[in-house]
């Protein structure tokens, strides 16, 4: 009897079985085939330039192959006392081939990211190194400047020997490594980023608990409303958030400026003194109002869509069983909105997170957030592997709210609109 | 919404209360967009409201600002926007054909390894603007692309697939795949089938993914601040530059029409929303 299902034929005489899952297999491929170029496109446009960034930030052969002679003789040393003459001649090869091929300032840049004094003793000895004799190198380039002959400059050139760095990292995080080579922090005065880093959360979630208590009442009238009012009012939702993100920012620049219509306002009702109108903008109350404005409709929506498939019978259920209205919201329609509150306040906070057009034109000094700072580096200082660094940092922590989101309330559950 | 009869007076006071909060939150919503309307006919250099527009005085009015934006000597303006309007529709193609192409393969219920396929596709989207913008520079750089129009392009239809992705998916989620069977059993092929019977009716949820993509593009200005050469200029870019360096009141027009063509858009998206709402409740 079982050998007998088991042979069961198509019309072409092979088995049912086989013939199955050939089919399945066309329909896989058939299938992939749609998605495929999409996805190499997305994979070569952007999923390997992230992975470039990541090489990028760890990247460091550009001293290790400007300085290949010198960091073969400093294998031997023990980096306690000045190298010896062995060392001296390797760096001296080394740098005569540099000058030739007028790279030493490169080279003098990168050694100050490692330490700072390079750039001068750097410059000097270039000139210098014209009249050099032959032989007795040690001498001669220690005689150019004292910070030649300080072992510090030497262990400073020795660190940048290894290909790879996570130096960057450190840095981003206001760290680096000592003489020693233990990871410390810098002083306390000179710790920008983790200020930063600090104020993209504060500011990022400050703005979701702000989007949160204005969109959640606005999302349950939305929903409890008869569909011709609510159709109505749901405009004032969707018309900003079809709106550039910059005519909205500029509108809030006039609105906060100091001769502006809400400095104007306060005035009028005698909240302030005409001669002493408060700063709103370029400092972080701008980038408070303004990114509370823009993101709202993120956090509308979601609720809104939540809210919308929330049965009115179950309140008045609770309330006919006794509770107050505040009982039965509390106890019956709010625990309902959860999902929808998880969706919204993870994408606001995510969108916040980062955020670099409204804080660069509203947020002035105190204001700005860490993509600020990337920005910063891509297109001022030109240091792309710090730049691709901190990139990474935020990407990670983006990854891992996402994460959470997804564990919460599913990629799929995404609702535009 | 009336309250019942019946309600005691300290839930009537709590409702109102209720409703001032959320008129308070619309008008914040919606307020800072009329302050750019009225301020974009102002005579005067200022950005405030005048004396004279207080008064309602036709005089504080003109349309000085529009003729500057078209007219105006050595303005970037038009410039700008042929630049917008060529890359967001070329950009809006490429987008809505990759993404709906990839999203009938994903809705299959054969495709391997769909989620973590489906996290690639969006992945733009969830990723900070500034990190796709760092790492797609990269990219164009290496490729000869940066400052091209071609590269501002092919950076927008990275950003716009994941809606078009999105939305197709939503559409074809309700979509009876019994009616292209029919179709293939009554000897049409696919390409056929698709463009006869498939189109049509997932075209609601095309449309309204292509116009997330247009203004996604139309509106994008970090990866264009990294990639853009003086010729690639656009619209976003030229409000940031005027917004960085000196508020001028013919941004407002421009702002004022941006504000305009957002309503078109807006209206269309409700229109398509509509519409494939009620095509979903009939085949219900």
């Amino acid at each position: 009897m079982s050998s007998e299902t088991k042979q069961i034929l198509t019309t072409d005489g092979i088995p049912l079985e086989v013939s199955l899952k050939k089919a399945e297999r066309k329909n896989k491929i058939k299938a992939f085939l749609l998605v495929a170029p999409l996805l190499l496109f997305l994979i070569i446009t952007y999923v390997f330039p992230i992975g470039d960034m990541l090489f990028r930030s760890v990247d460091d052969k550009m001293v290790t192959q400007m300085l290949p002679k010198t960091f073969k003789a400093m294998e031997n040393w023990d980096g306690q006392e000045l190298p010896d003459e062995e060392v001296f001649a390797a760096f001296h090869e080394d740098f005569i081939k540099l000058v030739e091929n007028k790279r030493e300032g490169k080279l003098s840049t990168q050694l100050n990211y490692t330490k700072n004094g390079f750039k001068s003793i750097i410059k000097k000895l270039r000139r210098k190194s014209k009249s050099f004799e032959e032989g007795n190198y040690k001498e001669q380039i220690m005689s150019v400047h004292k910070r030649w002959a300080d072992v510090e400059y030497w262990r400073a050139i020795q660190r940048r020997a290894p290909e790879f760095t996570g130096q960057k990292y450190l840095k981003g995080m206001d760290m680096y490594v000592n003489e020693e080579g233990k990871i410390v922090s810098v002083e306390e005065d000179r710790r920008i980023h983790r200020v930063l880093w600090l104020r993209t959360l504060e500011i990022a979630f400050f703005v979701t608990v702000f989007c949160f208590l204005m969109a959640y009442p606005i999302a349950h009238l939305l929903a409890t409303l008869p569909m011709k009012y609510s159709n109505l009012l749901m405009i004032c939702v969707l018309l900003p958030f079809w709106t550039s993100l910059l005519v909205r920012t500029a509108s809030w620049m006039i609105l906060l400026q100091q001769q502006g219509i809400v400095n104007d306002f306060f005035v009028g009702i005698g909240l302030v003194a005409d001669d002493n109108r408060p700063e709103m903008m370029y400092n972080k109350t701008g980038s408070y109002v303004a990114m509370t404005q823009i993101l709202l409709p993120f956090m509308v929506l979601p609720l809104y869509s939540v809210m919308k498939t929330i049965s009115p019978s179950l309140m008045r259920a609770g309330k006919s069983l006794g509770g107050t209205p505040f009982v039965a919201f509390w106890k019956v329609y709010f625990p309902l909105t959860i999902p929808g509150i998880g969706a919204g306040c993870l994408l606001v906070f995510i969108l916040a997170i980062g955020y670099y057009i409204t804080p660069a034109l509203v947020g002035g000094a105190s204001g700005t957030l860490i993509s600020n700072q990337i920005a910063f580096h891509m297109k001022s200082t030109l240091d792309w592997s710090f730049a691709s660094a901190m990139g990474l940092m935020l990407l990670s922590g983006v990854l891992v709210i996402y994460w959470l989101y997804n564990k919460i309330v599913g990629i799929d559950n995404i609702k535009l609109g | 919404m009336a309250l019942p009869k019946y309600t005691e007076p300290h839930y009537r006071i709590w409702h109102y209360i209720y409703l001032t909060i959320c008129g308070a939150v619309f008008f914040f919503l919606i307020a800072p967009l009329f302050v750019i309307f009225p301020l974009s006919f102002n005579a005067e250099e200022f950005l405030s409201f005048s004396d004279g527009m207080k008064r309602l005085d036709p005089d504080a009015f003109s349309l000085r600002w529009y003729k500057d934006m078209i007219y105006g000597t050595k303005n970037p303006w038009g410039l700008a926007a042929k630049n917008s309007f060529i890359i967001a529709i070329f950009a809006t193609i490429g987008s809505v054909i990759l993404g709906t192409v990839a999203a009938l393969g994903l809705s299959s219920r054969h495709m391997p390894y769909k989620g973590l396929i489906m996290a690639v596709l969006i992945s733009p989207m969830i990723v900070p603007l500034i990190i796709s913008g760092v790492a797609i520079f990269f990219f164009m750089a290496k490729a000869g692309l940066a400052a091209t129009h071609t590269g501002i392009v092919l950076a927008h239809i990275i950003l716009g697939t994941p809606f078009v992705v999105i939305t197709v998916t939503a559409t074809l989620s309700g979509f009876d795949h019994s009616v292209t069977r029919a179709a293939a059993s009554l000897g049409s092929d696919p390409v056929n089938t698709f463009m006869k019977i498939t189109l049509p009716l997932i075209l609601p949820g095309v449309i309204s993914g292509g116009l997330f993509a247009f203004v996604t593009s139309f509106d994008e200005v970090v990866v264009v601040l990294f990639l853009a050469g003086l010729e690639n200029t656009t619209i976003p870019i030229q409000m940031w530059t005027g917004l960085r360096e000196q508020l001028s009141p013919t941004i407002l027009a421009v702002a004022t029409c941006l504000i305009i063509l957002s309503t078109l858009i807006l209206v269309t998206a409700e229109l398509l929303r509509r519409r494939s709402e009620r095509l979903r409740g009939i085949n219900r």
